[in-house]
């Protein structure tokens, strides 16, 4: 008997000591998966290299600080895209994030989550991050209309396309932050005779912060290379000034881009490949600032 | 405040003299429960003359859920009462119903009284903010918050407009109430989040007193601790207890043995129909008298370890 539980002993020790993880099906499966992996960052890689050799020549300071010129176009530049996408950004996210914190916060801390329209609301928020951009910018168009504007093409009409756009997101995202945070620092709070919008202004918000900031910089640096709905709203593609308002005509960079790549000349080309340079490192830049905070602030509890 | 009702912010009791000689203190070596408890040796009323507060026919519901069952308790002036019984047989839930913290959770439900210094704390027209700045709570995981430990005392204070003549003093007078200034005095603005569970759970102790309740409760607030800090813990209970009426809920009965002046033994009974299991009251004693002579058949079965 003890002879017996012995070579059973030896027998499961010898299963386990086999390396299983060397197995021809989980080599198989692994290099899949690094196939995978490789081959999408592959991608990106190859693409960015061959834009940056392809706008090697032209990355001056004519790039940025020159308007778009067809008499000199080894001169041209994209000044008024770059400044045009940096005002409607910020107006987006002057728009946006105030309107999605509040929103969310409402959702998460205040309403009551048994009543079937807020059910509904929780539903369709889900549904809006995923309706395709063009839809937004259609709607921003109805919307400024309404609004008594029916000039084209201005930045506040671009910022409320691009509004309408990351809510869900900014929604989304501050939901999740502010629902991390603990329950138990809500009651120690509450227990302590804080009303609940004390609460939710000195502790749940606080708290919540980094997991907000990071949504939200995610989602404008998706807005910031959104073409579509800026079309929609009748965004012009080449413009020679700087955007100076809410009530001013702007061009964005992705369109830019867009009307510039459709010249026939090379140096219009060339152009166009260092400035789709130049977006790629705003929106890097944007994403690096999330991560950033993300894992200065970032608080495990 | 409290409408139509002069409830006076902080009426401080005189304390029985020799309350805290008589005492057993926490930590000491444990006998059987009733010898523990025996070692108190405080003259006590047998009936409650003058309890600061109350509860008559208490039923709370979640939703449907019948979740405890015609309560009546009455919690004296500077003693401590402990709650104790099974899981699940409600006690917890007691317990926050005495500051209406459980208004906070969806669905719940509040029937009968809790009379707190005469007045119905569920009484129409009753701000639940105002009976929490009487009734503190302390909770089962220390849960101090992401700011510096000043921060932490001064926040019920500034939060409930208290007027504070000077909020250092205050600062300092809740950690001494609450035996931590000594060990946080030279860091008062680092973050509370540096101290151990112990530190932490007493400064969530000095945050409430630093409101000035006069009811303090606790949910299991050592449960999360080592028996050092445990020890720490109930000897500060018994220095409140000058001061302060304290309510705890504990599973641990030695604890409710060695603490509490009166101790209330609940029970859970499950529905024929349903199954769900309401929480009842079984017994409400001296302690001493709870743990050795109970008068129930499942307290003693509880108390002596044979059922829970």
């Amino acid at each position: 008997m003890a002879a017996y539980a012995e070579t059973a002993a030896k027998t499961v020790l010898a299963t386990a000591g086999r390396d299983r993880d060397r197995s021809v099906k989980s080599l198989v499966f692994l290099g899949l998966l690094w196939f995978s992996l490789f081959f999408g960052v592959l991608v990106l890689v190859a693409l960015i290299v061959s834009t940056a050799l392809e706008g090697a020549p032209r990355f001056d300071s004519d790039l940025i600080t020159r308007y778009s010129s067809t008499l000199s176009p080894e001169r041209t530049g994209f000044r008024a895209g770059i400044l045009g996408s940096l005002m409607v950004i910020l107006a987006t996210a002057a728009m946006a994030v105030p309107i999605g914190i509040a929103a969310a916060l409402h959702l998460e801390e205040f309403a009551n989550k048994e009543r079937w329209y807020n059910k509904f609301i929780e539903v369709n928020l889900q549904n809006l991050a995923a309706v395709p951009s063009v839809v937004y910018g259609l709607l921003a168009v109805a919307f400024v209309t309404l609004m008594g504007i029916h000039q084209r093409g201005l930045v506040i009409s671009g910022a409320v396309a691009l509004s309408l756009l990351i809510l869900p997101v900014i929604i989304i995202t501050t939901r999740e932050a502010v629902r991390a945070v603990p329950r138990e620092i809500r009651d120690g709070s509450m227990a302590l005779g804080a009303t609940r919008w004390q609460t939710t202004w000195k502790q749940t918000l606080p708290s919540a912060v980094p997991g907000i900031a990071t949504g939200t910089i995610l989602g404008l640096s998706r807005a910031i290379g959104e073409a579509a709905p800026l079309l929609i709203i009748g965004t012009a593609t080449a413009i020679r000034f700087d955007p100076n308002g809410l009530m001013s005509q702007f061009t964005a960079l992705p369109l830019e881009i867009y009307s510039t790549t459709s010249q026939s000349r090379e140096d219009f080309r060339v152009a166009a490949a260092a400035a789709i340079i130049v977006l790629l490192v705003m929106i890097l830049a944007l994403n690096g600032l999330a991560i950033f905070i993300r894992n200065k602030f970032q608080r495990s509890w | 405040m409290v409408k139509g009702t002069n409830m006076s912010t902080h009426s401080v009791t005189a304390s029985s003299p020799g309350t805290e000689a008589n005492r057993h203190t926490a930590g000491g070596s444990v006998g059987s429960l009733s010898d523990v408890a025996q070692e108190i040796e405080r003259h006590l009323p047998d009936k409650l003359m003058d309890p600061i507060m109350e509860t008559s026919l208490l039923n709370i519901y979640y939703g449907d859920f019948h979740a405890v069952h015609d309560v009546n308790l009455a919690f004296g002036r500077n003693e401590i009462t402990a709650l104790i019984g099974p899981s699940g047989c409600g006690k917890s839930t007691v317990l926050r119903s005495l500051n209406r913290m459980n208004d906070l959770v969806p669905g719940a439900r509040v029937e009968g009284a809790v009379n707190y210094q005469g007045q119905n704390i569920y009484a129409r027209g009753v701000d639940p903010i105002a009976v929490r700045t009487h009734v503190g709570m302390v909770f089962q995981k220390p849960n101090p918050f992401p700011k510096s430990i000043y921060d932490n005392v001064a926040y019920g204070p500034r939060v409930t407009g208290m007027k504070v003549d000077d909020m250092d003093d205050l600062v300092e007078g809740a950690l001494r109430g609450a035996a931590l200034w000594d060990e946080v005095k030279d860091k008062l603005k680092q973050s509370a989040y540096g101290l151990s569970g112990g530190q932490q759970q007493r400064l969530c102790i000095a945050r409430t007193i630093a409101t000035k309740p006069n009811v303090i409760l606790m949910d299991e607030p050592c449960s999360a601790l080592d028996p050092i800090a445990t020890a720490r813990v109930e000897d500060l209970m018994l220095q409140l207890t000058q001061d302060y009426t304290i309510v705890i809920v504990t599973h641990n009965m030695q604890q409710a043995a060695r603490v509490s002046d009166r101790t209330a033994f609940f029970t859970a009974r499950p529905d024929e129909t349903t199954g769900n299991r309401t929480g009842l009251l079984v017994e409400y004693n001296l302690t001493k008298q709870l743990f050795s002579q109970p008068s129930d058949q499942r307290t003693e079965d509880y108390i002596s370890g044979r059922f829970g």
